[in-house]
């Protein structure tokens, strides 16, 4: 089976592969545009760009969201801004760097020919977006603003001040609304995925659930698109959406299509600290505040107890007697080191005994310098809103103190396998977004979560799917009443009677929440063997509780959100199941990924390029049953591989 | 921190609807409005399956259905009318970010959905705005390709013009200015959208034909009509200011006149 995993990587030199991609693709005329229809499921920035464009390229698209409206997708929550690489500053940018920075950045686990595209598109990205509206900060002579993230040395980072999320996912709504209005594109909200349909080896549909009637539905095209995001959920607390979930993914994992790298989870040092046991969500504070604000500790354990006592306050502490830890460890880029590294520095201290509020676990992030340096004003400017999201969560002002921050789970680099074309391992499916696998390696550079689903859902889905779509015009519509779509339904139908038939005693929340204690306990910021295994153990044994004894109140018809939930952790649990048999295997550690047996004496993270340079797909070998590993090598013919290093 | 809680119910659409009352304890006062919500749905449904509670006579209308998503203020899903406002008693923020620390102690608090003919009532808490999004259809958006643009650079937009645009961009379509609206009006909302494009040169172009049909669509959904109370401005969690439906009326005005 190990030949489905074919990357259709161009030949040729790196700058020219995109090119000769786009050259080598079959077109589907005008006309028989017409006949085609597409699916897509999910509205955020990938999905609404890719419905938006293949509606403005003629097919007939039908776009599924999970949420009342396309635009409350999770996108919509993204703060700092998107990487482009269009040199503005001078300051010696270019596709080149971009694409170094991100491979580099994703410590060499993704694929040359991938990233590089990205970087070379990311342009007309900020062309298309600033043509829809989108208010991007500008400098006083009308000119776009840049500013720095995490992991690179130049400012190509596009912002709308810590909304950035919200404008680029507004403006890609905007573009929806207009082929919606146009009648290329039809709107399905408030709809759930509840599996794909697959005939004759092809992604044919999907069954839905109306959220709002209850009713099972069933959808044709002749093609698939995936644009459902990460699955950071599973850890139950994390940055992600309340509703954010891992579902559609799995049921396409299930029904043949690989799954690649599910251990690489991003964990993201700028959050809130959690504040008690009634939590149920945590918030990100931008990277971008880490462009002024300085990263400390106490450097005396009597002040962190002070600290913890509330007699003394953070400001009281005198500079000489702060551990700026980032900039002692990591002089060249000092506060501005990439995710993963800030991540587990700051649990390093904190694991020592120098975490600044009550639980031990947060580490002060400070602005007293840049206030100072830069005025009010400006400090207000760049990040007043950021400020006082802050205080309001918090009750603290930061301008007074400086934040507390701790890490948590953000972003999942790992998703569905797709090859060059962003086509799965079943014909006419496509993954695009967060919710494939492809572009961040072991670790995501910050500000290109953005770029890279509208890089997808502007720029190259709606090129490679053409392929696939050239061979079908001629096929008729796809018939809702084949047995195949039968079959789905009634296993759907199925599933969902046995959730009511449990009646149970415990909500669902209560179960997921055990669930991310385990993730968070053995498959979170650092990885070891028996933990991973007793992981595993752990998620079968409350899987088993799960079908004993969950609640699911009311019924299959109308809105029932319980109901949702549930459906949605039974996915859960399979995928944590495969994030930590997936973290077992790479017993490197690698970005975001951190086994314990695999360190330096300095405690920084040890690759191990000889055994692990390969993506790891894992192919669904039925329920309870061990998912099989298949290996995808990756060449580096371009750049030369390196122990990442931000020290000097 | 204890509270007796009043909150609207009702099983669908067409039901009738009426208040219950839940008593809650030991709530954190840094819990947010929703995860108290979120607590007192987990009691619910304990409640719900256990036959000695329903036994006793307990409320049996399960869990109670309510809208939200980011939990960060940003993505518009949650709002609920709570003691008479919209989002709550603080000021600029969404239902997600109100916290109890705003509440007194043993206070009965009423929560209750954003109500308007423009919004009916899904369940309990949840209503439909899907208003929102057809008003946006009508015209809401720069009519560009993907792939059509130019330079970004070679739109050049002045510092404070980008910045009001982003005053008004910043909406997230959460529908309190409509719920507090003693008309219903969704001028606000609409003016927000129609005042970002219009203040910026990618939106000229289709300024006038996007205010008329914005306007009309607005008209047509049965939402009400302006009449300068203002109190959508007090209520709008990010803030947005009147001024910009001084804009949308200057629009409107201008479109009319050059026709």
């Amino acid at each position: 089976m190990a030949d489905k995993l074919v990357s259709k990587i161009p030949d040729g030199p790196l700058a020219e592969k995109w090119t000769k991609r786009k050259s080598e693709i079959h077109l589907v005329s005008p006309n028989n545009k017409r006949k085609l229809e597409i699916i897509v499921v999910g509205t955020g920035l990938g999905g609404a760009s890719a419905a938006a464009s293949l509606g403005e390229l003629g097919y007939n698209v039908k776009v599924f969201c999970i949420s009342d409206s396309p635009r409350r997708a999770h996108s919509i929550a993204a703060q700092g801004g998107i990487n482009a690489a269009k040199n503005y500053q001078n300051d010696n940018d270019s596709v080149y760097r971009l694409f170094y920075d991100t491979i580099k950045g994703g410590d060499y686990r993704s694929r040359e020919a991938n990233v590089y595209r990205l970087a070379e598109v990311s342009s007309a990205i900020i062309d298309q977006c600033v043509a829809q509206g989108i208010p991007f900060a500008r400098e006083y002579g009308g000119y776009l603003a840049n500013r720095s993230f995490g992991g690179v040395q130049v400012s190509r980072t596009f912002y709308a001040r810590g909304q950035t999320g919200q404008q680029l996912l507004l403006g890609a709504y905007a573009s929806l609304n207009k082929e919606i209005a146009s009648g290329t594109v039809k709107s399905y909200p408030r709809h759930e995925m509840l599996d794909l349909v697959v005939i004759n080896g092809e992604a044919k549909g999907i069954i839905a659930r109306n959220l709002v009637t209850g009713e099972l539905e069933r959808f044709g095209a002749h093609a698939v698109v995936i644009a459902t995001g990460g699955y950071g959920n599973t850890y139950f607390l994390s940055t992600n959406a309340m509703n954010s979930n891992g579902s559609a993914a799995m049921q396409c994992w299930r029904k043949g299509a690989y799954f690649a790298n599910p251990c690489f989870a991003q964990i993201h040092p700028t959050c809130i600290p959690v504040h008690g046991d009634q939590q149920c969500k945590l918030t990100l504070m931008s990277e971008s505040l880490r462009n002024d604000g300085r990263i400390w500790v106490p450097k005396k354990l009597e002040d962190v107890e002070k600290l913890r006592k509330g007699t003394i306050k953070p400001s009281q502490i005198p500079e000489e007697d702060r551990d700026y830890y980032l900039e002692r460890r990591y002089p060249a880029f000092g506060n501005l080191v990439p995710r993963d590294v800030a991540s587990r520095a700051a649990k390093e201290r904190c694991d020592a005994g120098y975490g600044v509020n009550e639980t031990g676990k947060a580490v002060f992030l400070d602005f007293s310098e840049a206030i100072e340096r830069l005025g009010h004003q400006k400090v207000a400017e760049r990040y007043g809103n950021l400020f006082e999201m802050y205080q309001k969560i918090t009750d603290s002002d930061p301008w007074k103190e400086p934040m507390m921050i701790y890490p948590a789970i953000h972003y999942t680099m790992g998703g569905i396998w797709v090859d060059y074309d962003l086509q799965t391992t079943i014909p006419g499916l496509y993954a695009i977004g967060e919710a494939n696998f492809s572009d961040h390696g072991g670790n995501r550079l910050g500000a290109s979560a953005l770029m890279q689903g509208l890089a997808d859902g502007y720029f190259i889905l709606p090129v490679t799917i053409g392929d696939y779509l050239s061979h079908k015009f001629s096929e008729p519509k796809t018939d809702i009443n084949a047995p195949e779509f039968a079959a789905a339904e009634k296993a759907v139908q199925a599933r969902i009677d046995a959730l009511f038939a449990i009646k149970g005693k415990t909500p669902v929340d209560v179960l997921h929440k055990k669930l991310g204690n385990i993730m968070w306990e053995y498959v979170g910021m650092a990885r070891e063997e028996a933990g991973l295994k007793k992981a595993i153990q752990e998620i079968d044994a409350l899987k088993e509780e799960f079908y004993k004894d969950v609640c699911v109140p009311g019924t299959q018809y109308g809105f029932n959100q319980e109901l949702e939930k549930a459906l949605r952790l039974e996915d859960f649990f399979e995928i944590g199941k495969l994030m930590a048999f997936d973290a077992l295997n790479r017993s490197e550690s690698c970005g975001g990924h951190f086994r314990v047996e695999s360190q330096t004496e300095e405690g920084e993270a040890k690759r191990d390029d000889a055994n692990f340079m390969y993506v790891a797909a894992w192919e669904y070998k039925g329920p309870g049953v061990t998912p099989e590993l298949h290996k995808e090598p990756l060449k580096y013919e371009f750049i030369e591989v390196k122990t990442r290093n931000y020290k000097d | 921190m204890e509270f007796n809680l009043k909150i609207w119910r009702q099983k669908n659409a067409k039901a009738k609807g009426h208040f219950e009352t839940y008593h809650i304890s030991g709530i954190e006062s840094d819990a947010s409005f929703l995860e108290m919500l979120d607590i007192l749905n987990e009691q619910l449904i304990r409640e719900g399956a256990d036959p000695v509670a329903v036994e006793r006579g307990c409320q049996s209308s399960g869990p109670v259905s309510f809208d939200h998503d980011c939990r960060e203020g940003i993505c518009g899903a949650c709002g609920l009318y709570i003691d008479g406002r919209a989002h709550g008693p603080d000021d600029h923020v969404t239902t997600c970010q109100l916290f109890m620390r705003h509440f007194k102690d043993g206070a009965t608090i009423t929560v209750e959905p954003f109500r308007s003919s423009g919004f009916p009532i899904i369940k309990d808490l949840v209503v439909d705005r899907s208003a929102y999004d057809k008003i946006l259809q009508a015209g809401g958006f720069v009519s560009v390709r993907t792939g059509a643009a130019q330079d970004a650079n070679n739109i050049l937009v002045p510092h404070d013009v980008a910045e009001k645009s982003m005053d008004a961009a910043a909406c997230i379509g959460c529908g309190a200015c409509v719920a507090t609206c003693k008309n219903g009006s969704a001028m606000l909302f609409v003016a927000a959208r129609v005042s970002s494009l219009a203040l910026l040169p990618q939106g000229r172009p289709e300024a006038k034909r996007r205010v008329q049909k914005m306007i009309a669509k607005m008209d047509e959904l049965g939402f009400g009509s302006c009449t300068n109370t203002r109190a959508c401005e007090l209520e709008c969690p990010k803030g947005i200011s009147v001024e910009h439906i001084a804009r949308l009326n200057r629009e409107f005005l201008g479109a009319h006149f050059s026709d």
